[in-house]
């Protein structure tokens, strides 16, 4: 496939902005059971408008990659049967929570109204809009995974890796740029987030490699036998029917060397994996406020390389009718 | 129900590319229009098209095939294109299934391309809107057309009549009758998908010939006096 | 948007349907075009219409590009005064300005010296019109493209079964079982040949395609048998050999409807020796025919006169006439001629194996005897008898110019019109038929001057500029033997140039051998492209000038309706209409569209007002005629005797009450008589309401034998279609071969060639086909240039001059060489690799692309599908220039001068026809170094957009709508 950088910047930010909220939403549980040291209304504030930042700009992307933006309205229509559809419903319903999440924060509307727990958990606005959150970030990892996990013809894409590495590698900048955030203004959570990170990642760096390990092995289900319906091993196209290129070469084929291909999937694996844990160590061990930023950095150019790679990666079986000129 | 659907005969697909043209040429100023192009005259020209012939070798030489290949949308039965389409703009018709395109309603998403294994559906790169192929929607349900050309336009230019038109739901039709008889296939059935559109194999006629076809009583070379006498020719070896 | 189904295309803006002719190629469909607001809506093909029943191909969808082409010339242009010729400096003119300048020019010449003036045409299907316009005004210097085309084809099967493929006859594949074709990937006869090609499988019929590459129709072959180029007669020739010996002849059909049983003179010490023995005692018809006065060898009575009731004739011997004359039947000489002949011969040379030929010569033979045709027709033959059936050997060839553009080309097609005959194929059911106005007398009866006294100042030329040569007598030569045409057809170098020889025309006339010219007059002719050969050189001539400053070709004139690039050369041109925005005939008098139970002719009718200042062709023509006072063209009193072209057509008669003219159909007052009739003043009309077309069914037992159907040959003779309804026999022999041998020796009573053709003649002007390899590879060091390169157009492209074409031109936008990987790994190509293609004659640069469907000593591209930058309206960039290459530049137009031929310069051309030898071209192939622009060489200054010429469009997007594009 051709990776549009529209869909690699909609899903790497929307999956940051994913993941840092439901690092808010799990330093605000952690705190309300007394694990973690309470942050103000304005941390949680300001980080609900770093992650509606990151959503909106993810949509933001999206309506790059819509021929038609003006009409995107439409795309809720069809939820019952697409799962497009549904990450567009869910995307907007995600940002309102966020933003409702936010906004309570910010006016200290967090009076409890009910404590469960032996008086241990008490739960106000913010508690069952974090959790309402979670279950709509979850929503939308999975909606916007299965956006492409659910087109069988992309074997690369159709299988459960796809969701999970959604999930932790969303997560896993998240909770990397919750703990930048914390660095940056100095508080005590770039350890909590840290750690946090460093399991998503790890998580991530299992369901990526094996994905990676799948598609290595992957047979594909489709041939130029079973394309055009000729029995024979020795089947050569010799024209596409075109001289100069058409939608169907340019939207599925990404046109890089095999070579390419590998430079970027090494560059990913190191950027998104191994650079970013050792410097969150070493920003734990140095105590210092500017690598747990660097890290996030780092990690999110190694997820665009990762998403690029992800694109390029899926081999269309429409590509069997578009491979030569003459 | 019905379904239309178009049978094309590799047997007989000499790859003249009269349906790509004759498509364009009909489709672009028809209900599907336009079918634009880009650079036309310059560098990479390319443009629209809902029908692409393409040819493929087979075998090594001396025995080699070469495959005219006609492809357009397959109408299939269970499109996997029009269920992704996020706004309903991709659909199937209940009257005669064919899959259409609704533009007004398209945004461009190409996820329906994505969802297609065929390569059919071609993004108008001008007005940013998925278009494919409709069987000629705007002939083939066009009554005030003789019923002779209610039929797409490929059909009806195609010159070796490689391009069988019909409902492939009604088992006595033409194109059933030759997907039955003629080993008629789908493509890449290991998708499930369908698709309406069928192919038909090539096929090969062999002559036989035996030893009596070639040594015969009334070969005409007995009319002829042809035997070569080389000098004298003695008769020394018979013995009576 | 709108529910389809409730939305009627026909009450989109104003529709109208108008009926007329496509000319996207020469095949020329029926087409009905629908149009919308004025614009082309829809071209679709026309299901009345005899020739194409409704469907239509590529090119002829594609028309409505044609008519927004930015390559359309609209205005008549001058070379600016100071401006170099090939510059595209032009300015516009006037029509007015433009005739008159011409008329004055042309006027001069034809009061001096008419044969300054030549006429050069591309496209055909005009030459009824062209060529009496140059036997008017009295110039030799005439032709259309058939030279550079097919003369081998036409003259090679018409001197020898009196028809040929093509418009003029093909394969009856209706009752056909077993279709060979051969050296064809596309066809002229393109959509009709397509339709009978899959009726015919479907049939069950088996289809053997002989190319060297598999494409094109040779793709739904039963089976493919790869041959190297140019060694198709050795093919033949074993066939044949092995047909002869198994003894899988039709035995009655030869001696019946052939010279096989007739007996020719067969003592090398005498001057009539390879003649026929002729009883001169007997009254025959004596004209432009085959006189009946040969002599068959009764097997009980010896030597008889030919159809004698009740004779045994031997097909095969040698014999003593009473009067001592040793004989052989022209079989015999056949049979000893292909003795040798063996298949194990054929395998060396063809590449094809020995027993590949066998099988193929059994399945012909067998298919032939033993699957016959029986057609409850009666028929009465020439000599009178009955016939109560036809009978048909369902093995029917077709072939083109991968016969014909070789040098050893007429010699090939002659061995496969004997093969068809020798299996008894000719005008039956199931193989070759004939189309009207075919068969003829071979050869036919026009002849073209004989004497350079038939060029006059200011007289029409007497006798006419092309014809078929039966003698030396018939050549177009001066007291020395020399050539009296600027391109040397009819001479001793090329005594039967039926067509012209149009691919020398710029060299010759450039060199001033035989003598400088002073106008060339281009009509539809690319010949500083892809019609030339040696174009590079070709492109010099054009511009070359004289010590004086004069150019060598000192008047150019180009007629066209594009910016082609020989447009870029003219000195003055001439805008012509697109074939939606004129009128033309497609007419008996030249290349109709006849079918096989009869003739049929058909019009084009305008359906768009001409753009911008176009003018038809013909009408320039017509006008030019009267301007010069031509007599055809003028009243007694000096004025234009018609108005324009279509009053011409209806108007005009070969001969003043003749009642034949252009267009058969509707003939009469009343427009009721077909054929020959008065002039109808109606018959444009009435060609209107019938569909542009005008087909005469003939009655069964005239659709069949007809060259030897007495019924065809008096209704042919009755209206107009030959002049002798005399039996035509085909020529297994060919005395008329013979006569030029006979004068190379020195036997022959009348010319004889200069001293330094003698040895040429009598080697090619065989009697009886022989092999030889092609006179370039004779030459060259087939060692250096082990491959050989062809050239095939693609289907969508096929016949067409439209690569400029919108939609057509992203099917194919560039070419690429095809190789055999095989041969390019030995070489380390890689496919898509830059490769240079280098010939004796120069080099071009290209890409490489494998192909498992090409024989491995052959290489071949697309043809016409590079473009000189800027030309035909395409940007300079675009891909035509670039990434595509025109293989011409390597195609030598004259031979490599060798000591062997006394240092002559020689066309590269069929010693006996003056056809083209395109396919005989030898290349060795490399790989281009690394470091090279990856970009098609040679490169030319890109042509400028001429004044008047459409522009291309600003934006990057065309998008065409009916009645909406290009308006606001």
């Amino acid at each position: 496939m051709h990776p549009a950088f529209s869909v690699i910047f909609l899903t790497t930010l929307i999956g940051a902005g994913q993941g840092l909220f439901l690092a808010l939403f799990t330093g605000q549980f952690y705190s309300t059971v007394e694990l973690v040291e309470a942050q103000t209304d304005t941390f949680y504030a300001i980080g609900s408008a770093l992650s509606l930042a990151l959503l909106v700009g993810g949509l933001g992307a999206s309506f790059f990659h819509l021929g038609r933006p003006e009409r995107a309205w439409r795309a809720a229509t069809m939820w019952r049967t697409s799962w497009l559809s549904r990450e567009v419903i869910v995307l907007p319903a995600m940002m309102g929570i966020v933003f409702l999440y936010g906004v309570f924060h910010w006016f200290g509307w967090t009076q409890p109204f009910i404590v469960l727990g032996e008086g241990t958990l008490p739960i106000d606005a913010t508690f069952v809009l974090g959790m309402l959150g979670m279950l709509v970030t979850l929503a939308l990892f999975v909606s916007t995974g299965m956006i492409y996990a659910s087109v069988k013809f992309l074997q690369e894409w159709h299988s459960p890796y796809t969701i999970a590495n959604f999930i932790f590698l969303g997560t896993a900048s998240g909770f990397m740029l919750a703990a930048a955030y914390s660095a940056l203004i100095g508080n005590q959570l770039v350890g909590f987030f840290g750690t946090w990170a460093v399991i998503a990642t790890l998580l991530g760096l299992v369901t990526r490699t094996a994905s990676l390990m799948r598609n290595a092995s992957l047979k594909h289900r489709s041939n130029l036998q079973t394309a055009i319906g000729i029995r024979h091993r020795g089947i050569v196209q010799k024209s596409q029917g075109f001289s100069a290129g058409s939608f169907n070469t340019r939207e599925f084929f990404h046109h890089q060397t095999p070579d390419a291909l590998k430079l970027i999937r090494v560059a990913f694996m190191v950027l998104v994996f191994p650079v970013p844990i050792a410097l969150v160590l070493l920003a734990y061990l140095l105590e210092s406020s500017t690598l747990p930023i660097v890290a996030f950095a780092i990690q999110y150019l190694g997820l665009m390389a990762e998403r690029w790679y992800f694109f390029a990666e899926a081999e269309h079986p429409q590509n069997l009718y578009y491979q030569q000129v003459s | 129900m019905t379904q239309l659907a178009l049978v094309i005969d590799l047997n007989v697909c000499v790859g003249c590319h009269a349906c790509v043209t004759s498509c364009k040429q009909w489709n672009t100023s028809g209900w599907a229009g336009p079918m634009v192009d880009e650079n036309p005259y310059d560098a990479n020209p390319t443009g629209t098209f809902f029908n692409r012939v393409q040819t493929y070798e087979v075998g090594s030489f001396p025995s080699t095939e070469t495959v005219h290949f006609p492809k357009s949308c397959l109408h299939c039965e269970d499109p996997p294109c029009v269920p992704v389409c996020p706004t309903g703009a991709s659909y199937k018709r209940e009257d005669n299934g064919v899959v259409l395109v609704d533009y007004d309603k398209c945004i461009g998403c190409k996820y329906c391309s994505w969802a297609c294994p065929y390569g059919v559906r071609e993004l108008d790169e001008q007005q940013q809107v998925m278009k494919k192929c409709t069987l000629c929607i705007d002939r083939i349900s066009d009554h005030t057309l003789p019923e002779a050309e209610r039929k797409p336009a490929c059909v009806i230019a195609c010159p070796t009549n490689a391009r069988l038109y019909g409902d492939v739901h009604d088992p006595d039709s033409e194109v059933s009758v030759a997907i039955r008889e003629r080993g008629g296939y789908a493509l890449m059935p290991e998708w499930g998908t369908q698709p309406a559109n069928h192919y038909l194999p090539r096929q090969k006629t062999y002559m036989h010939l035996t030893e009596e076809d070639l040594q015969r009583s009334d070969n005409p070379l007995t009319k002829e006096d042809i035997t070569v006498y080389q000098g004298e020719e003695t008769m020394e070896d018979v013995t009576w | 948007m709108k529910d389809p189904a409730v939305q009627h295309d026909a009450e989109i803006g104003q529709t109208e349907v108008k009926e007329t002719t496509c000319y996207m190629c020469a095949c020329r469909c029926g087409i009905r075009v629908h149009l919308r607001d004025g614009q082309v809506r829809y071209i679709e093909g026309n299901p009345d219409h005899p020739l194409n029943k409704g469907v239509l191909c590529a090119k002829g969808s594609s028309g409505i590009m044609k008519q927004v082409s930015p390559a359309r010339l609209t205005k008549p242009l001058r070379r600016k005064a100071n401006a170099k010729r090939g510059t595209s400096a032009f300015e516009e003119i006037s029509w007015d300005e433009a005739m008159t300048m011409l008329s004055e020019r042309l006027g001069k010449l034809r009061a001096t010296d008419p044969k300054k003036f030549a006429l050069f045409t591309g496209r055909d299907q005009m030459q009824a019109l062209t060529g009496m316009f140059a036997k008017q005004f009295g110039t030799p210097n005439y032709a259309a493209h058939g030279g550079f085309c097919s003369v081998n084809m036409a003259t090679g099967m018409i001197y020898s079964i009196g028809g040929s493929f093509w418009e003029f006859g093909g394969p009856d594949l209706d009752h056909a079982k077993l279709f060979i074709m051969i050296g064809t990937a596309e066809d002229h006869h393109s959509n009709p040949m397509k339709m009978a090609l899959s009726k015919f499988k479907r049939q069950g019929g088996r289809f053997i395609a002989i190319n060297p590459v598999r494409s094109g129709y040779g793709a739904i072959a039963d089976e493919w048998v790869p041959i190297k180029p140019g060694t198709d007669g050795a093919l033949f020739m074993a066939l044949t050999h092995e047909i002869l010996k198994l003894g899988l002849f039709d035995r009655d059909f030869l001696i019946q409807y052939t010279n096989a049983a007739e007996l020719v003179i067969d003592d090398p010490e005498r001057d009539d020796h390879g003649m026929f023995v002729r009883d001169e005692s007997i009254e025959v018809t004596r004209g432009c025919t085959d006189p009946q006065d040969k002599l068959w060898w009764d097997r009980n009575t010896g030597p008889v006169l030919t159809h004698t009731d009740g004779a045994d004739p031997r097909l095969l011997g040698g014999y003593t006439m009473p009067d001592g004359t040793p004989v052989k039947t022209s079989f015999q000489l056949l049979k000893e001629r292909v003795d040798d002949y063996t298949p194990e011969w054929a395998e060396s040379i063809t590449g094809i194996p020995a027993a590949t030929i066998r099988r193929l010569a059994h399945e012909m033979g067998v298919m032939a005897r033993d699957h016959k045709i029986e057609l409850p027709i009666s028929w009465t033959d020439v000599w009178d008898k009955e016939h109560d059936r036809v009978i048909g050997n369902p093995v029917a060839f077709h072939a083109m110019r991968g016969l014909a553009a070789h040098s050893n080309g007429f010699q090939t097609i002659r061995a496969l019109s004997i093969l068809m005959s020798v299996l008894g194929t000719i005008d039956r059911p199931g193989g070759f038929r004939h189309k009207a106005p075919f068969p003829r007398p071979i050869p036919p009866c026009p002849k073209p001057p004989n004497s350079p006294d038939a060029v006059q100042p200011n007289t029409p030329l007497d006798g006419l500029p092309l014809g078929w040569p039966g003698r030396p007598e018939d050549l177009f030569v001066d007291e020395d033997g020399e050539p009296v045409r600027i391109d040397k057809a009819f001479s001793w170098e090329y005594p039967l140039a039926a067509h012209g020889l149009m691919h020398n025309v710029i060299t010759n006339a450039w060199r001033g051998d035989p003598y400088p010219i002073d106008t060339l007059f281009l009509f539809m002719a690319n010949m500083a492209w892809n019609s030339s050969m040696n174009t590079v050189e070709a492109r010099k001539m054009l511009t070359d000038q004289d010590e004086n400053g004069e150019y060598k070709i000192p008047f150019l004139v180009v007629c066209d309706t594009y910016a082609s690039e020989t447009v870029a050369f003219a000195d003055l041109v001439l805008p012509d209409t697109t074939y939606l925005e004129r009128h033309d005939v497609l007419s008996m008098l030249d290349r109709p569209i006849s079918e096989f139970d009869g003739p049929v002719d058909s019009v084009r009718l305008p359906v768009l007002p001409p753009k911008g200042e176009c003018r038809p062709f013909q009408d320039v023509v017509i006008e030019l005629g009267a301007r010069l006072g031509l007599p055809a063209f003028t009243n007694a009193d000096g004025t234009a005797k018609y108005k324009n072209y279509p009053d011409f057509v209806v108007n005009y008669e070969t001969s003043p009450g003749s009642g034949i003219g252009f267009l058969a159909g509707y003939r009469g007052k009343h427009g009721d008589k077909s054929l020959k009739g008065e002039p109808n003043p109606n018959q444009w009309e009435q060609y209107a309401a019938n569909h542009c077309v005008f087909h005469h069914e003939l009655p069964r037992s005239y659709q069949y034998m007809r060259n030897w159907n007495k019924g065809y040959l008096h209704w042919a003779r009755a209206h107009g279609m030959t002049k002798w309804a005399e039996p035509i026999t085909i020529h297994i022999y060919s005395e008329i071969l013979q006569r030029f041998r006979a004068a190379a020796q020195g036997k022959w009573p009348g010319r004889q060639p200069p001293e330094r053709y003698r040895e040429r003649i009598e080697t090619f002007f065989d009697p009886l086909p022989f092999y030889y390899d092609t006179l370039e590879a004779q030459r060259v060091d087939t060692k250096r240039f082990p491959l050989t390169a062809l050239t095939q157009r693609p289907m969508a492209m096929y016949h067409s001059w439209d690569s400029q074409n919108a939609w057509l031109r992203q099917i194919h936008s560039h070419n690429y060489l095809f190789v055999n990987p095989k041969m390019a790994i030995a070489q380390e190509i890689q496919d898509g690799d830059w490769i240079w293609v280098e010939s004796h004659l120069g080099k071009v640069k290209c890409m490489c692309r494998y192909s498992e469907a090409v024989e491995p000593n052959t290489v071949w591209t697309w043809n016409a599908i590079g473009k000189a930058a800027g030309a035909w309206g395409l940007s300079d960039r675009a891909d035509e220039s670039k990434k595509g290459f025109l293989l011409n530049h390597i195609i030598s137009e004259e031979l490599p001068v060798v000591s062997g031929d006394g240092k002559q310069i020689l066309s590269n051309s069929d010693p006996l026809t003056g056809q083209a030898a395109w396919f005989d071209t030898r290349v060795r192939i490399y790989k281009a170094d690394a470091q090279e622009p990856q970009v098609t060489e040679p490169q030319f200054p890109p042509m400028k957009t001429l004044p008047g010429q459409l522009a291309r469009p600003k934006q990057r997007w065309q998008a065409y709508v009916a009645g909406l594009f290009g308006r606001k």
